[in-house]
């Protein structure tokens, strides 16, 4: 499911929470809302992202199930591209691509390549 | 109502069995072993509807109460010692997380030497990790107690994990006549369990015991704890006062005897407390001004009550069942005697240290260290810190 197709049933406004002194906050610390976790942005971890071959890959979702961070995104059946705001390139979607479309390239090579 | 005779341990099980929660996790440790013993003894026999979680160590079982009362439950544990200190880290989270668990704690001398016997050295350890301390003197005030815990615990203003002591062995395992209440007028008083942010709750879901992230908010929550704790100095009162016009035993911070007049307090804490006020009653019939003050909350410190009723004394001695060392003394003594140096006269404040492991402490110990309060009272010098009771000397 992509980012943008999420529905939430209401955020939890926190736009002033540098603001925020104990009497703002929740008890106990508790988030009072879920699905959040799409807010926290742990791209900046990855120090290698994954490249997709896509005259091998035939979208067999195989990389989907196998990614802990829901970073494959699909949309109509078909493999789409990573969620590179999400995905920390520990390289299991190419591990498990049974055509080895999925390969990992360095993340500073990428990004000289995509600033070209 | 009925008058029993009972074990420390049976009263508090059957107060448990009385309010019947909805979850009791425990692992059986000495003295505490014959509550985890009765309670699963009255889930077996079909008595409580409660889910007993029988887990693989302390830690587990506070984890499994911390979870059990995030999901919305109400739960309820019990441990000693070696059990209390293995539960560490969770007891610190359960209160951070404002889960109103309840836990009676018979306490026990921490290890090592390997001990089973009573003293303070577990919950006195436990004293700042957040949670609400009531010590009861014995098994009727275990009774008692256990049963406020939950108000306390639970009200809207507080949303703290209470723990409430009775000593090892002493009061645990001493049959002795306690006041119990019907099942119904238990179960009344508790009332009915109200759970803030439930994670079981699908139509609102909450995340519980997330990561503060670097730059955080733990500051503004360790705020909150403690004007939690500032709250259940009322409440404490309050739950104390509707259980008195309940069952005619009315509870408040301390009990205080005999000190009106007396130049000379006792200050005790745990069944010590009974056998400091026999000696007291003796020592009044030889026209002694003595008196004694039994402290019942340790957390939240009730220290500007404390510092008034203590004001017209001339020597106070703090009596501590547990060694805070290299301190300037026990874990009450250092309380006293912060909250008296705010007061506008300033008596002189002498500790004794009795009881660890277990060691009796006998009436003429205590009047030992009032014979040496004495001496103090007459202007003559008297150290301060940590007199031994009892302890073999050489």
């Amino acid at each position: 499911m992509s980012k943008s197709a999420k529905t939430k049933k209401e955020k939890w406004d926190i736009s002033d929470v540098q603001n925020w002194g104990p009497g703002r906050h929740e008890m106990g610390a508790t988030i009072p809302e879920s699905g959040n976790a799409d807010d926290y942005e742990t791209g900046g971890w990855r120090s290698e992202r994954p490249v997709r071959d896509l005259e091998k890959c035939n979208d067999c979702m195989i990389c989907y199930f196998a990614c802990p961070d829901s970073s494959i995104r699909v949309e109509n059946d078909k493999m789409v591209d990573f969620d590179l705001e999400h995905c920390k390139g520990c390289g299991i979607c190419g591990q498990v691509c049974p055509r080895d479309a999925i390969e990992m390239m360095n993340e500073i090579k990428a990004c000289k390549l995509e600033e070209k | 109502m009925a008058r029993k005779a009972i074990t420390g341990n049976g009263a508090i099980a059957l107060a448990l069995k009385q309010v019947e929660p909805d979850v009791m996790a425990a692992y059986p440790i000495t003295p505490q072993t014959e509550i985890a013993q009765n309670y699963a003894q009255y889930v077996a026999n079909g008595d409580v509807v409660t889910e007993y979680i029988a887990v693989e160590s302390e830690h587990s079982a506070m984890s499994a109460a911390i979870g059990s009362a995030a999901a919305g439950a109400r739960t309820i544990t019990a441990t000693s010692s070696q059990g209390f200190a293995l539960m560490w880290e969770m007891l610190f989270i359960a209160a951070s997380l404002r889960l109103p668990i309840t836990m009676p704690v018979i306490t026990r001398a921490l290890s090592g030497p390997i001990n089973i016997h009573c003293d303070h050295s577990d919950s006195m350890g436990g004293r700042d990790c957040g949670w609400i301390q009531l010590y009861g003197e014995d098994a009727q005030e275990g009774y008692d107690n256990a049963i406020q815990a939950f108000r306390i615990a639970e009200h809207m203003d507080v949303r703290l994990p209470v723990m409430t002591m009775i000593d090892g062995f002493i009061i645990s395992g001493a049959i002795g006549p306690v006041e119990t209440l019907d099942d119904e007028q238990v179960k009344e008083f508790a009332g009915d369990y109200v759970s803030v942010n439930p994670l079981l709750n699908v139509e609102k879901p909450v995340t519980v015991g997330a990561f503060d992230s670097l730059g955080g908010w733990y500051f503004e929550h360790k705020v909150t704890q403690n004007r939690a704790m500032e709250n259940a100095m009322d409440v404490i009162e309050e739950v104390g006062r509707e259980f008195g016009e309940l069952t005619g035993r009315e509870y408040s911070h301390f009990k205080t005897h005999e000190i009106e007049d007396a130049d000379i307090v006792l200050v005790a804490i745990g069944s010590a407390a009974g056998n400091v006020k026999t000696v007291v009653k003796k020592l009044r019939t030889e026209g002694k001004k003595v008196g004694v003050l039994k402290v019942r909350t340790f957390r939240p410190f009730p220290t500007e009550q404390i510092r008034e009723a203590l004001s017209g004394a001339k020597v106070i001695g703090v009596m501590d069942r547990s060694d805070s060392f290299g301190a300037q003394g026990g874990p009450l003594f250092t309380e006293i005697s912060a909250a008296m140096y705010g007061a506008d006269a300033h008596p002189q404040i002498i500790n004794f240290i009795y009881g660890l492991g277990g060691r009796d402490l006998f009436p003429d110990d205590i009047e030992g260290a009032v014979e040496m309060l004495e001496k103090a009272a007459a202007g003559e010098p008297v150290a301060q810190q940590r007199h031994y009771l009892n302890v073999r000397e050489g």
